[in-house]
């Protein structure tokens, strides 16, 4: 009878909660997923060579393909070729195995109307790399539906003819240096932050309710407007031409052909992310700062505490929970953070999310769903460490 | 002489407070003057420093409101941006009601499962949703972007009614069930007039989220469905306009304009609550 009132009872909250559940179970959980099917999920070779790939499932390896393989291909190489879909696969092939994207549109040109009892020997008069097995290897490889080759790729490796994997040559390596490089930024925008926004939460804590009011203002208005309008101004306020530099030249701290470059570079995105970034430690900071009794500071000092030693001892361990709160929120938007470094960065102070997009631009989606992964994998990670720490729930928006 | 020296570190301490809000409001403020600039310079003019009538004007304002881009921009933000907020605050009032009773099963899986879209990187959710709708067919559509502007904008409404949720007496309700309120009435009656602080503003915050987010609409939007931070990025990035500035400012004074409203409905609420009393 209770049991069944328990179900009864929570027929009401499941009600409610369910629509936005559901809501985002479709509109963010799925789009996840497809997004980490992507990343290891290609068809268009598979799709393209149906028949030879069922056929090549079977080879060894270590001999040439029988004629019954180069009779299947040739007869999808033409149907390929009236689909005009023949440069794509050319693509896809050369990608494993370079050197070989020109074969395609030659065969495809000659094979169309050939009749002949040994294909064999055809093809390789069209083109000798058909008697390569390397060739035959790049489009088994190719055309596997599922494969790690977006993630090798994400992280600066490949594979090599014999199948290992090893790293790219030098001048192609990318990857790993922004994974560096956007950890770096993360590291000093959250130190600058701390180092900002601590003082910041602490004197809107501790002022007047009027006074404290308008302090609270100064710091939502910057958290709540665009961060294009942000960037904006701080084009306007960096660049060479700039407010700043004009400042600094009409003082004479600087000559006129000796203007600072702030802007375009990383210091540009240091200092523009650390504006961006700043309420999200000052808000959870302020709100845990405001909590603490002004009685214990000066309990403290009544037992001899002096200023400094009061802060450390007492003050400081009670705030911690909202200053590291507000660090880790800093920490995991900077890893994320795309707008900013984008229109301040120049071409040094890009970030790993910049690189996302450049690969969307280019249409080349299953490495922009790799690195996508492996970000909100990284950011996973820090969550789970930081609930372990100090517990998520301690989250704090306003 | 121990004395002098904590007030030195004291008038340090403060200066530097003092530079800390300087840094975090100099970059809004520099703008709006800029703004009215009569020259399409990005720098203060000679004329501007002398406080010279002729050095301001409008133009940059008039250039907004008359060129097409930017009014369909403008409509296209609040179309989003009202449609997303509907489907936000509705669905995001519901779930808070639902997650603030003890009896909902999982509570903790489902909270962190709401508040997830705003945790997550933004450019990671918009590969996600970019790939996902072009696949169902919802890319390049007002709908795909206004049902993910909804996603992003629900765990705020979830937060901030959640608040006003957590001091609320639930005795009030079964007072009112008692008095033969059906369940829906005593909802309407009872509850929704003291959560509706909350939700106000959750939907403000729902709302200035999707009207200010870019990095969605980046990938999604078509060149009909650009919004405003859209047209802004391609102004910053291909040919960089004062009109930018005037921009800027007007979205500057609608955030400080929303933010008065919120602080209003705050001490309305506390003045409910003392009146409660």
């Amino acid at each position: 009878m209770a049991a069944k009132q328990g179900i009864k009872s929570r027929i009401r909250p499941i009600s409610l909660a369910l629509p936005l559940v559901a809501f985002i179970a479709i509109t963010f959980l799925m789009p996840l997923g497809n997004m980490l099917k992507e990343s290891v999920y290609d068809a268009e070779v598979a799709d393209a060579l149906p028949n030879t790939m069922r056929l090549l499932n079977d080879w060894n390896g270590v001999e040439l393909p029988t004629e019954e393989v180069f009779r299947t291909i040739a007869e999808e190489i033409v149907v390929l070729q009236e689909n005009r879909t023949i440069g794509k696969i050319g693509i896809r092939v050369n990608r494993v195995v370079s050197g070989t994207r020109s074969v395609w549109g030659k065969t495809a040109r000659r094979v169309k109307d050939v009749e002949t009892d040994n294909m064999i020997t055809t093809m390789v008069e069209i083109d000798d790399r058909w008697s390569e097995l390397d060739l035959w290897q790049g489009i088994k490889t190719a055309g596997q539906r599922y494969s790690a080759k977006n993630y090798l790729h994400a992280i600066d490796l490949t594979r090599a003819d014999d199948g290992s994997i090893v790293s790219v040559d030098e001048q192609r390596r990318v990857y790993n240096t922004l994974y560096v490089r956007t950890l770096y930024v993360a590291t000093v925008v959250t130190l600058l932050c701390l180092v900002i926004g601590y003082p910041i939460a602490y004197a809107i804590a501790h002022t007047p309710p009027t006074l404290s009011k308008i302090l609270l203002l100064c710091v939502l208005v910057p958290f709540w407007t665009s961060l294009l309008a942000r960037a904006t101004s701080w084009i306007v306020l960096l660049q060479s031409q700039g407010v700043i530099n004009d400042f600094l030249v009409w003082l004479r701290i600087i000559p006129d052909e000796g203007r600072l470059s702030l802007i375009y570079n990383m210091t540009g995105t240091l200092i523009a992310m650390t504006q961006n970034l700043l309420p999200f430690v000052v808000l959870p900071t302020y709100a845990v700062l405001s909590s603490i009794p002004p009685t214990y500071m000066r309990a403290a000092a009544s037992l001899g505490a002096n200023p400094v030693q009061a802060f450390v001892r007492v003050y400081w361990p009670q705030s911690l929970p909202g200053v590291a709160s507000g660090c880790l929120l800093v920490f995991i938007l900077s890893i994320g953070f795309f707008i900013t470094p984008a229109i301040v960065g120049g071409t040094d102070g890009q970030l790993i999310s910049n690189m996302i997009a450049y690969h969307i631009d280019t249409n080349n989606w299953g490495l922009a769903a790799a690195i996508s992964v492996i970000v909100l994998v990284s950011v996973l990670i820090l969550y789970v460490v930081f609930d372990r720490w100090v517990g998520v729930d301690k989250l704090k928006l306003n | 002489m121990e004395r002098a020296l904590w007030n030195i570190g004291k008038g340090v301490l403060t200066l530097f407070v003092v530079l800390g809000f300087i840094f975090l409001v100099a970059p809004l403020i520099v703008v709006i003057p800029l703004s009215f600039n009569a020259e399409p310079y990005f720098t203060f003019t000679e004329g501007m420093l002398r406080l010279d009538s002729e050095a301001y004007s409008l133009r940059w304002y008039r250039n907004i409101f008359e060129s097409e881009e930017w009014l369909r921009a403008i409509q296209n933000s609040f179309f989003i941006g009202i449609f997303a907020t509907i489907i936000a605050t509705i669905l995001g009032t519901l779930a808070a009601l639902g997650l603030n009773d003890p009896r909902l099963p999982f509570r903790k899986l489902v909270g962190a499962l709401i508040i997830s879209p705003i945790v997550t990187p933004i450019i990671v959710v918009a590969v996600g949703v970019y790939f996902f709708y072009t696949d169902i067919g919802l890319g390049q559509t007002y709908l795909g972007i206004i049902l993910a502007h909804a996603m992003i904008g629900a765990p705020y409404v979830v937060i901030t009614v959640s608040a006003t949720l957590a001091n609320f007496d639930y005795t009030l309700l079964r007072a009112a069930a008692s008095l033969g309120a059906n369940p829906w009435t005593a909802f309407r009656r009872v509850q929704l007039p003291i959560i509706s602080r909350g939700v106000i503003t959750g939907a403000l915050f729902a709302f200035i989220n999707s009207f200010d987010e870019v990095v969605i609409v980046l990938f999604m939007a078509g060149l009909k469905q650009r919004t405003i931070p859209r047209e802004m990025w391609s102004g910053i990035r291909e040919e960089i306009s004062p009109t930018i500035l005037a921009v800027a400012t007007l979205l500057i004074l609608f955030v400080i304009l929303v933010l008065i409203t919120v602080e209003l409905l705050k001490s309305i609420g506390e003045k409910h609550k003392l009146s409660a009393n």
